[in-house]
């Protein structure tokens, strides 16, 4: 056991799964002797050499594209893109393509690839490197979307990640990269795609949320005092409704935070699911404490925009008190 | 200091056989034994056939919309003929005579334009990508696809097509930038058809070749007559030469037109002149070819006419077989989606026919469970 921070867990993983599998490479802008903006891939060049670890031209679309062409030549490309806001260019060839391959060649030609994305705001970054746009990649069939709120997780997560048989978009919550350390088996382990946490279980009612958002539940939580059973989905696609219907049928009562914008936002589609399957067990209406549907404020107002301690605790307490 | 130049070139253009049938003997000699070059013409012969029937499958109401790929065949077949079975051919989508001669059975194209996805499915070894609609993204899996054989060491190369609209493209220069900055060694290979729709070249690229947006990255380059056969197989040999000696990439233009329509939703006569499609069938592939069969008594009338009954057998076999196939079951839609399918597919897999789709029907309310 190593007690690592979630940059760590991550660098820790990709260097055992690269010696385990000469398959794997990483490519992406910086990510070679720089060791990557956020440090994530530091090492790895001395380690693996440049034919491994490959810095790539300033082009995220062809990060994606010939990381497409890697995965369905036999290789398990590991695209690192700088920061989710640069995620656009690469849009169509993970959409158009990766998503798209195995069910389109009805199995012939495969993506195994894994894209890592840094996301989300409060670490004051200029303008579009803050944003959450997980949910436009749970609306693309295909795609399987990750996102870890731990170092833990984040280890076994990736592992999975890496060798999972199709495309996933692996989301870094550098809010957290390095907000605390945990203990972390160097020992291989992997955490199951698809699968939630139960991060604290309670009674009173349900919390569900992902990534950087997890801890300010937990303290808004804390703060309450009330027995409240917090889910973290840790995958966001494909979701893991059992765990969290489960729940709702025992508590009753449900509150969803994310950063991302609320309108269609992974809130939605968890509240519409959670009134399909507990319909009955509902003592009060699911509430969502979101971002706004604005476009991400510049740093000065990120923490006005960001889900909080302050506002989910307003949650719980109308939802309690429903 | 005077001004000085710093960087000066030349395109080159590689032309052998011209549409009358005259053929140069210092480029062409010992190019395509006699043998081949039959075999090549009786399979452009064949493809043709396959176009104007595919047409008339549109026409006739048995067949989505479909690209013709009348005049462009002798492009992506002299590359397949010059290139080896281990080398990755990353295509478009109006390159059907390249894929058959690698092995693709004809009906598979058949079934991907009757909207079956079953005709992308692909044996691996012919190391064909399936069709690619959106223009120019594929030249990017044509450079990840290259790249892997030589991370393992191996000496395939990939060769990409698109059109002259292609190199309008992102993608298109972000995949040229790839290659030729790391090394990898993928063939661009442009059939600059004249047309992207109802666009022209000139509205493409400024520059009075396509081939020299190649120099700006560094790359080898060439512009090759490609409806003539010889001169394409010239050019890719040269090109996979290069690339397995030196795992570098190159770039061809091959200059060709499109003889029919865009597709069959298209009508090219809103947008061209009937002149310029006329003289440009007497430059078509075929006729050059058979002239220089002729010439050297390999081909005569009759061996046309006994190829041409054949051709209207075979392609009336592989339309039978591409429309007797069993109609897909209303689910196979969810069965690729992922190696392994998720829980939520597995329900709306299980109820897709039902009012309550990915709700498991024992959790759906009824009076039964009803609160009193």
């Amino acid at each position: 056991m190593a007690n690592l921070t979630l940059v760590q867990a991550i660098n820790l993983a990709l260097i055992q799964e690269m010696e385990r599998d000469d398959r794997v490479m990483i490519l992406g802008e910086d990510v070679g002797l720089n060791g990557g903006v956020f440090r994530v891939t530091e090492g790895l060049h001395k380690r693996f050499g440049s034919s491994r670890v490959v810095d790539s031209p300033l082009a995220e679309s062809g990060i994606i594209g010939t990381a497409v062409g890697l995965a369905m030549g036999g290789l398990r490309p590991i695209a690192e893109i700088q920061f989710e806001g640069f995620l656009g260019p690469a849009y169509d060839q993970i959409c158009t393509h990766a998503a798209r391959m195995r069910t389109r060649t009805r199995g012939g030609l495969t993506v195994p690839m894994t894209v890592r994305v840094p996301v989300g705001g409060g670490i004051h970054a200029p303008e579009l490197h803050s944003d959450s746009p997980e949910a436009i990649y749970t609306h693309t069939p295909g795609l399987k979307v990750v996102m870890p709120s731990s170092p833990y997780d984040a280890k076994g997560l990736l592992v999975s990640a890496i060798r999972d048989p199709d495309p996933v978009i692996f989301f870094e919550p550098k809010r957290i990269y390095r907000a605390f350390r945990e203990e972390v088996p160097e020992d291989e382990y992997t955490v199951p795609i698809g699968k939630a946490r139960v991060v604290r279980e309670g009674s009173d009612m349900t919390m569900v949320s992902w990534g950087a958002s997890v801890i300010h539940c937990m303290n808004a939580i804390e703060a309450s005092g009330r027995d409240i059973e917090l889910i973290d989905l840790r995958t966001i696609c494909p979701m893991d409704i059992d765990t969290v219907v489960t729940s709702v049928r025992k508590t009753g009562r449900a509150i969803i935070v994310h950063e991302a914008p609320m309108t269609c936002g992974i809130g939605s589609e968890l509240s519409a699911r959670i009134m399909e399957h507990c319909f009955l067990d509902l003592e009060s209406p699911v509430q969502r404490v979101a971002g706004f549907d604005v476009i991400m404020p510049y740093y000065k107002l990120e923490l006005d925009y960001l889900p909080d301690a302050e506002r989910i605790g307003k949650a719980i307490e109308e939802t309690a008190a429903y | 200091m005077p001004i000085s130049s710093v960087f000066e070139t030349t395109i080159e253009r590689i032309s052998i056989l011209e549409p009358d049938g005259s053929f140069d003997e210092s480029l062409g000699a010992g190019l395509i034994p006699d043998d081949d070059a039959v075999q090549l013409y009786r399979h452009m012969m064949l493809c043709r056939q396959f176009d104007e029937i595919a047409f008339k499958l549109q026409r006739s109401g048995r067949m989505g919309t479909y690209p013709e790929n009348r005049g462009q065949e002798a492009t992506s077949l002299g590359a397949a003929y010059a290139l080896n079975k281990s080398d990755w051919l990353v295509t478009c989508y109006r390159e059907n005579a390249g894929l058959f001669w690698r092995g693709l059975p004809m009906e598979k194209i058949l079934l991907h334009w009757m909207g079956d996805e079953r005709g992308n499915h692909i044996d691996p070894d012919l190391h064909i990508t399936p069709l690619a609609i959106p223009i120019g993204t594929q030249m990017l899996h044509a450079v990840g696809l290259a790249w892997a054989d030589k991370y393992r060491g191996e000496s395939s190369l990939s060769c990409t097509f698109f059109g002259d609209g292609a190199t309008s493209e992102g993608d298109f220069h972000e995949a040229m930038n790839f290659a030729a900055n790391l090394e990898i060694p993928t063939i661009f290979f442009c059939q600059n058809n004249g047309w992207a729709i109802s666009v022209p070249t000139k509205i493409q690229c400024s520059a009075p070749t396509i081939a020299q947006r190649a120099l700006a990255y560094g790359m080898r380059t060439i512009q090759v007559d490609g409806n003539d056969i010889f001169a394409v197989v010239k050019a890719v040999q040269n090109a996979a030469d290069h690339a397995r000696k030196t795992s570098q990439p190159s770039f061809i233009e091959a200059t060709t037109y499109r003889l029919g329509d865009h597709t069959t939703a298209d009508d090219a006569r809103r947008y061209r002149d009937s002149d310029e499609v006329d003289s440009w069938q007497e430059r078509d592939p075929i006729i050059r070819l058979r002239k220089y069969l002729e010439k050297r008594d390999l081909w005569d009338e009759s061996r046309q006419s006994a190829m041409l009954v054949e051709a209207e057998k075979t392609v009336s076999d592989v339309v039978k077989r591409a429309e007797e196939i069993e109609t897909p079951t209303q689910s196979d839609m969810f069965d690729s989606m992922f190696a392994t399918m998720p829980e939520n597919l597995k329900a709306q897999r299980r109820t897709m026919r039902t009012s309550s789709l990915g709700q498991d029907p024992s959790q759906l309310p009824t009076p039964n469970t009803a609160r009193a």
